[in-house]
């Protein structure tokens, strides 16, 4: 079988000396970590490995031998390194050479036994060890799924990386400490380490403590009071503020949390949500900056009456035109006056209502928009409450019309049952053939008549007011798209993956170096980065995400029957 | 390193370059046409003059600089996601077989299969539009049913080259493919 020597691109111009690292028998594959140069003690070396192999579970080993010889080849030192081999005694011994700055080095191994001298091909694959040792390497989706044959089907490349990512403590000594043992791997230059994030690290713990003491104060509160009150609980549910807070109460719940994240799918969560909720902030409070500059607020509300103002006059221009004939039709006008008076009292209630509330909306604008330094999504559900508030009227008058029209729609249809001589059966949950007297058929038919010839009137009302309580229902919508979009989009991978795109690998790839006859083939592996589709889908944040309750025919169905249609269902809101 | 020219599903010409690195390792190349200077003049002619009536039309400039950046971004997107210069096919043995698609815009976008999963090569026929063609697949296995398969992977899907020159490709790709078959038996 071909035999694959995975060599570290920086150990390329070491001294010589002998390799180690782990030896994959199941692939004839030899992953080098690092060199040991001459001059070393075997028992300090075998010493050292088995230390390492203790504490990374990795099975470290000495594979070979390495030789950079800057003048000719030298006879006594090849004979020396065969010697070696005696000493760390390993199958195959791999023996690589390289003369001067050639480019082309030549690999050799000493034969397993005697009696297969058949000359193995040799694959040299360059790769570069600092990369591959911070890269996680993300399975397809679809074999993500499925757990079993796991370990027997772990890919190859996994192997690799695993073993890579599980030595960083043979990565931790430099050339500049006085061990026995002199190491070449890529951090043997000197050990790299920032002082910000050393700090940040000092500095996070104490933070993360007052922080769960805080939220443990706010929930604490939160929990006591809601319970306490039932119109407040009421309101609490209803308002979407409320729950996006609540979320992001969680959020930082996770993040101030003293435990260390255990796997690489906690950590990149808890860095989204860090970044996401930094993100939000930053957003609010440039909103902030921006509302309360030349005193927009003050502009804002003093448009808000008139809108509100226009909008109730635009509702009792429709009223009036309904009450006429409204697109050539011809209602029944006593149905039409006493429906039409309702609703144009009810809009002249509303009128009132905001008059009374005027001179108070500047200053409950002015705090409410402070709260925008909670986080540009919690301005965003602000926003829709307000525009819920605002257009309540709307909603009453849906309501109205539904239950209307479907106490129609069910006498109608009751009716019609009577009218063919059917009965609905409570108990057995069918329609049954009845046998009904002349004076209940008779009044029946009057009913069924009456009912039908003023279905069209209460009809149009109800059309009228759903199609408007729908439009409200779309922009509300919209709102909380945008508000699930911010809470969901895993802002920290996406910048990973647009600044340092090998920590993030679906993969890898290969490219093939210039060759010469009878030396090994050269290729070099790189990692190859998840697409920003993937990146998204592996790291979105769950949310309390809105989506449409029914199915399209669902939805039409109820409207149909006039039910009152909820549209958005929240997870974890009980099923009506 | 040898090229030779062979005819696409759709007549144009393309070129196979295959190279052999090693006894187990070969590349082989299928280069598309590329994009020729008299068809983006003939549509950006057409797109600018069609602006240019609507200027009239309207006595609004912006369409005209509406037009021209449309054009443009147009002709970027197309560069770098739509038009593929040089499809690749990378077969190491022992290692697996990488896919290489490269854009008019220079971006590559490769793949990489594991040998482990690589069940066979195969030449396979589909019906694309109004015609019956041939294409070259990777069927990979599936890793709980032997027998079975889990993924069809086809090559070659911009440039569609006819089957002589997929027969090409197929027996390159299966004398690296039949060594692995043989060679456990005789370590």
């Amino acid at each position: 079988m071909v035999l694959k020597v995975f060599f570290p691109s920086c150990c390329a111009s070491a001294e010589s000396g002998i390799l180690i690292g782990r030896w994959i028998s199941e692939q004839n594959s030899a992953v080098i970590l690092a060199v040991v140069h001459f001059p070393f003690i075997p028992v300090q070396v075998k010493q050292y490995l088995s230390e390492v192999q203790r504490v990374t579970k990795v099975s470290v080993s000495v594979l070979g031998s390495w030789s950079n010889s800057k003048q000719e080849k030298e006879e006594s030192l090849s004979e020396f390194l065969e010697d070696l081999g005696t000493i760390f005694s390993h199958e195959p011994w791999i023996q690589i050479s390289k003369e001067g700055d050639s480019k082309f080095w030549s690999c050799s191994t000493l034969p397993k036994n005697s009696n297969n001298p058949k000359e193995e091909e040799i694959i040299l694959v360059y790769y570069d060890q600092r990369k591959v040792m911070l890269s996680h390497l993300h399975p397809p989706l679809d074999t993500a799924a499925s757990t079993d044959h796991k370990a027997e089907d772990a890919s190859k490349l996994s192997a690799i990386f695993d073993t890579v990512a599980k030595s960083k403590i043979l990565f931790m000594t430099d050339r500049y400490d006085d061990g026995p043992i002199k190491l070449t791997h890529w951090q043997s230059d000197g050990v790299e380490a920032s002082i910000i994030v050393e700090l940040m690290k000092q500095a996070s713990v104490p933070a993360c403590m007052l922080l769960t003491f805080l939220l443990s104060l706010v929930s604490g509160v939160c929990r006591s009071w809601v319970l306490k009150f039932w119109p407040l609980s009421f309101l609490w549910s209803k308002l979407s503020t409320c729950e996006q807070l609540g979320h992001r109460l969680q959020h930082l719940q996770v993040i101030s949390s003293n435990k260390k994240a255990q796997n690489q799918t906690q950590l990149m969560r808890k860095a989204n949500i860090f970044v996401s909720l930094l993100i939000d902030v930053a957003l609010g409070m440039l909103l902030m900056s921006w509302l309360y500059r030349k005193n927009r607020i003050g502009h804002l509300a003093d448009t808000l009456i008139p809108v509100a103002d226009h909008v109730a006059e635009e509702l009792q221009d429709l009223l009036q035109w309904l009450m006429g004939a409204p697109a050539g039709l011809k209602m029944n006008r006593a149905l039409d006056q006493v429906l039409g008076r309702f609703f144009l009292y009810h809009i002249h209630l509303w009128i009132s209502y905001i008059h009374l509330m005027s001179p108070f909306i500047e200053m409950i604008l002015w705090y409410v928009g402070l709260s925008a330094c909670l986080g540009l999504t919690v301005a965003l559900c602000i926003l829709s409450d307000i525009i819920a508030l605002l257009t309540f009227h709307i909603y009453c008058f849906y309501v109205y019309g539904a239950r209307l029209y479907c106490l129609k729609i069910y006498g109608l249809s009751s009716l019609w049952r009577l009218f063919r001589g059917k009965k609905w059966n409570v108990l057995r949950q069918r329609v049954d053939s009845c046998s009904y007297d002349l004076d209940q058929l008779f009044i029946g038919t009057l009913l069924f008549t009456i009912l039908l010839f003023l279905l069209p009137t209460t009809a149009l009302y109800y059309l009228v007011f759903t199609l408007l309580r729908l439009l409200v229902v779309i922009v509300q919508g919209l709102i909380h798209l945008l508000v699930d979009l911010i809470d969901s989009l895993p802002f920290y991978s996406v910048i990973l993956r647009l600044c340092r795109s090998y920590r993030l690998a679906a993969g890898v790839k290969f490219r093939v170096l210039e060759q010469q006859d009878r030396k090994p083939l050269r290729l070099l592996m790189q990692i190859n980065p998840l697409s920003y589709g993937s990146v998204v889908q592996t790291y979105r944040l769950p949310t309390y995400s809105c989506y449409p309750k029914d199915s399209w025919t669902s939805l039409c169905k109820k409207l149909f029957l006039g039910e009152l249609i909820y549209p958005w269902k929240h997870k974890g809101e009980k099923q009506d | 390193m040898e090229e030779r020219w062979y005819r696409s599903a759709s007549g144009a010409r393309i070129a196979l370059r295959r190279r052999q690195h090693s006894a187990s390792c070969r590349e082989l190349a299928v280069r598309c046409p590329r994009l020729r200077l008299r068809s983006l003049s003939a549509t950006t002619s057409a797109a600018w003059l069609a602006a240019y009536g609507l200027f009239v039309l309207t006595e609004n400039s912006m369409v005209l600089s509406a037009a021209i950046i449309i054009t443009l971004v147009g002709l970027i997107v197309y560069l770098h996601f739509v038009k593929i210069d040089q499809e690749s096919l990378l077969v190491i043995g022992s290692l697996g077989i990488q896919v290489t698609s490269s854009y008019a815009s220079g971006k590559e976008s490769t793949t990489f299969i594991e040998m482990s999963q690589v069940k066979d090569v195969v030449i396979n026929e589909a019906i694309h539009m109004q015609k019956v063609i041939y294409y070259l697949c990777i069927l990979l296995q599936d890793p709980g049913d032997p027998q079975g398969l889990s993924e069809v992977v086809p090559l070659f899907q911009s440039s569609k080259p006819r089957l002589d020159c997929l027969i090409e490709v197929y027996k390159s790709c299966q004398e690296i493919l039949e060594q692995r078959k043989t060679v456990p038996q005789s370590s």
